[in-house]
């Protein structure tokens, strides 16, 4: 969760002017290409290039890793790294593309990782030289994530691996995988390991990776196969049987639950100067009524469309006083019921808003990304399919509703 | 655009502010429990039983000698004068606890008396310092908020004519009356045990309060403010963020109470709360109660600190927190069954207190067409 306007500490309050200073001399050149609205959606090498060159510099300059231990490539910093995202955030950089490594990866290989291993995958991680992706999801579990079936069967020190992922968002690109896979068929939860295993350097030796295509038309994610990979057991985060604990630390950091802040400079880096409001795209909508007419007047006049313009307000300003208040303890009920609504809230918001979005523009938003007449390029159609994506990836929000009433209401349990 | 914001960071809601949150949800717990409170209010199930009050004056005084009914009342009157988030969290307690008492609508006189900023109006909250309480007469019998309705009228410095929908007020001292003046519209203060003045009774839905119709024959008031489309304005931020307060506090009680059976009864050789049917929905209504709930803390620390929003995040939080309030009653009724539709069960004295602050100083529609008035700009004629 975002709230950038806690009191600094001396150190925080330093080191925000530390980068703002920084970022003033050395925001990144325009984007030679068209850049996709998420790192999920990174398509071509010429995209991945500008992407990583911006992480590396920002990485060199001490904006990623913020809060990691020097030994680790992080900067040894406490509770800095969402500074630099405030002050990255407020200058609209491009965000990084190492998103599944900085997000969720880092976190898991830094609390259940060997030593050695964090100091050899972790600074690449951070500078963004290695891409990451996450091997969770098969095309027999989804939302029952402990039922996967891809094994690792032991030989001495290394483990021989035969399975399908699917959903892997970046393995295209990605140099690693952060693995949840079977050791055991005779237990379920606790029948799991979790390993980090190469890709790129796999590739045609054990290794396949083949894009799938989403409704938006675009790539990003991919399915894995392995067949027959080996790897060495110094790659095996936590203890055999316990893979399921370890890709909770994964999940939690996934859904905006987590104990380590996300690296994120949050914007496309395609507008100057972002517009302050809560966020979602909630603002727009009114500059997107006022552009759009209805039965010959503007929309921003038609009652029903400022009424439900304002339900999507107010849900935007509740869910980020839902950030401030999250850290306020005396108006916390239960330390994890804001923290788990996170993902299931912002994601649900943004379908709303981007799907309001095109009925407010009425017949126009039908044009999609080829059409120059298309209002704010073609973006509101393309946000609210990829909105789905968000809806699903990482818990479903059934599944995110569940793990709710389950943890937090202490409601019987589906599972 | 980091750090400009002027308001603490944690709505101004400190350790202060939660020992007195949590000395008052203790107070409400031991003093009126559920099962009482279902004894005092609830005791006639028959729509046409006697209109008196159902309430314990006796404690109403020992809110008084704790100082919570003055808690707004500003210290050169008298008062406490904590923020408005202390009193938030006061109000939610006393919401969670469907507390029959003129608390709310003590504090909302309370703001309003501040925002007449007057002698008279000084001395005014300065009984309310002593003890006294208070309620608004601020609405016709359209139950319009528009600040210059009203159908009481000053001839001669007596009062004349009817306010509608007064709150408690069978259990106030005062009220603070909207009344036109030549002119003006201004803001008269006067016991409620004033000749001439008589006080109806609605028979109204929720068992946790009364109200009444004022009817003025001729009555000597106190002017206490003028310009009372200035005064409102000021003060209708914290009458709206303080009603939202006491939806979310009755939203957690219905919500967890709702929980709590969803977790022993049994359909289907499984406990109901197993069935996503019934799961989801009540997640669906704990992240209603959490958005209203910090709204109503930003509503609330921008009253104490960002006065020119205030405004805009108390339409926020009553917008929210109403549409909250039904449904959070709504799915308790429902998912209890059959035995939630009951009279015998305590659900409906919560159901019809939502019910009741949903519709109260402008449901949500009225608030977010106010919200677009400010945020999107006047209809074009």
């Amino acid at each position: 969760m975002s709230d950038d306007t806690r009191k600094d500490t001396p150190e925080q309050s330093e080191f925000r002017q530390y980068c703002r200073d920084w970022l003033a001399d050395n925001l990144p050149p325009p984007a030679p290409v068209r850049l996709p609205e998420s790192p999920l959606e990174i398509m071509t090498v010429q995209q991945l290039n500008y992407l990583q060159d911006w992480q590396k510099a920002a990485y060199d300059a001490g904006l990623v890793g913020c809060d990691y231990p020097v030994e680790f490539g992080g900067s040894g910093r406490a509770d800095c790294q969402r500074i630099a995202n405030a002050e990255m955030g407020a200058v609209n950089t491009p965000f990084f593309p190492n998103i599944v490594g900085l997000g969720w990866a880092a976190p898991t290989v830094f609390y259940h990782g060997r030593e050695d291993k964090k100091e050899e995958l972790l600074p690449r991680l951070f500078s963004g030289e290695d891409i990451w992706c996450q091997g969770f999801s098969e095309p027999g579990s989804g939302s029952d994530l402990a039922s996967v079936q891809t094994f690792a069967e032991r030989n001495g020190d290394k483990w021989v691996i035969n399975g399908h992922k699917i959903w892997t968002s970046l393995a295209h690109f990605a140099k690693w995988m952060i693995l949840l896979l079977r050791t055991d068929k005779s237990h379920k939860y606790d029948g799991l390991s979790y390993f980090v295993v190469p890709i790129r350097s796999a590739l045609g030796n054990g290794v396949t990776v083949r894009p799938l295509i989403k409704m938006t038309g675009e790539t990003g994610f991919n399915e894995v196969i392995f067949e027959n990979l080996e790897v060495d057991d110094a790659y095996r985060l936590g203890e055999v049987g316990k893979g399921w604990q370890v890709a909770m630390t994964t999940l939690a950091h996934e859904r905006n639950a987590g104990e380590m802040v996300t690296p994120s400079s949050g914007g496309q880096g395609h507008t100057k100067g972002k517009k302050k409001d809560a966020g979602f795209g909630s603002g727009a909508l009114i500059d997107l009524a006022r552009a759009s007419a209805r039965n010959g007047a503007s929309a921003a006049d038609d009652p029903v469309i400022r009424d439900r313009i304002m339900q999507e307000l107010i849900r935007a300003e509740g869910f980020k006083q839902n950030g401030r208040r999250a850290r306020v303890a005396g108006l916390l009920d239960h330390p994890m019921r804001l923290p788990l609504q996170d993902k299931l809230v912002s994601s649900e918001l943004a379908q709303n808003i981007s799907g309001f979005a095109m009925e407010i523009a009425g017949p126009a938003a039908s044009l999609y990304l080829a059409d120059n007449a298309a209002p704010a390029g073609g973006r509101w159609p393309l946000a609210y399919m990829n909105s789905y994506g968000m809806t699903i990836a990482a818990g479903t929000s059934e599944v995110q509703r569940n793990i709710l009433g389950e943890r937090v209401l202490d409601l019987p349990k589906s599972k | 655009m980091v750090d400009v914001m002027t308001q603490p960071t944690n709505f101004g809601f400190g350790e202060e502010e939660v020992l007195l949150r949590d000395s008052a949800r203790k107070f409400f717990e031991d003093k009126l429990p559920v099962d009482q409170l279902h004894t005092l209010v609830a005791g006639d199930s028959d729509p046409h039983r006697s209109l008196e009050a159902r309430w314990r004056p006796e404690l109403w005084q020992q809110m008084v000698e704790l100082g919570w009914t003055m808690l707004a009342v500003p210290e050169t009157a008298g008062g406490i004068g904590m923020n408005a988030a202390a009193v938030a969290g006061l109000c939610e307690e006393a919401g969670r606890a469907a507390f029959p008492a003129p608390l709310l609508a003590t504090i909302n006189a309370t703001y309003v008396l501040a925002a007449c900023k007057s002698d008279a109006a000084t001395r005014a909250l300065e009984q309310l310092s002593g003890g006294a309480s208070a309620s608004l007469a601020l609405l016709n019998e359209s139950g319009s908020l528009l600040a210059g309705d009203t159908d009481v009228v000053v001839r001669d410095k007596m009062l004349h004519g009817t306010a509608a929908y007064v709150q408690d007020a069978q259990k106030v001292d005062h009220f603070l009356v909207k009344a036109r003046d030549g002119g003006d519209i201004g803001l008269y203060w006067l016991p409620a045990d004033m000749e001439g003045l008589s006080i109806e009774p609605n028979a109204i839905v929720d068992l946790t309060r009364d109200q009444a119709r004022l009817q003025f024959k001729g009555v000597p008031a106190v002017r206490v403010g003028e310009k009372a489309e200035v005064v409102l304005k000021q003060a209708m931020p914290a009458i709206w963020t303080l009603t939202s307060a006491d939806m979310v506090g009755a939203g957690e009680w219905l919500l967890q109470t709702t929980a709590e059976y969803a977790r022993v009864r049994k359909q289907f050789d499984r406990e109901i709360g197993f069935f996503q049917a019934i799961k989801h929905p009540l997640v669906n209504v704990m992240i209603d109660i959490d958005q209203s709930k910090s709204l109503v803390y930003n509503a609330a620390c921008a009253i104490d600190h960002e006065p020119e929003l205030a405004i805009q995040y108390a339409h926020m939080a009553k917008a929210a927190a109403s549409d909250m309030a039904r449904f959070s009653a709504s799915r308790a009724v429902q998912s209890h069954g059959g035995i939630g539709f009951t009279w015998e069960s305590y659900i409906h004295v919560y159901f019809k207190r939502q019910m009741h602050n949903q519709l109260l100083w402008g449901d949500s529609a009225w608030h977010r067409a106010a919200l677009a008035e400010l945020l999107i700009g006047p209809v074009a004629a």
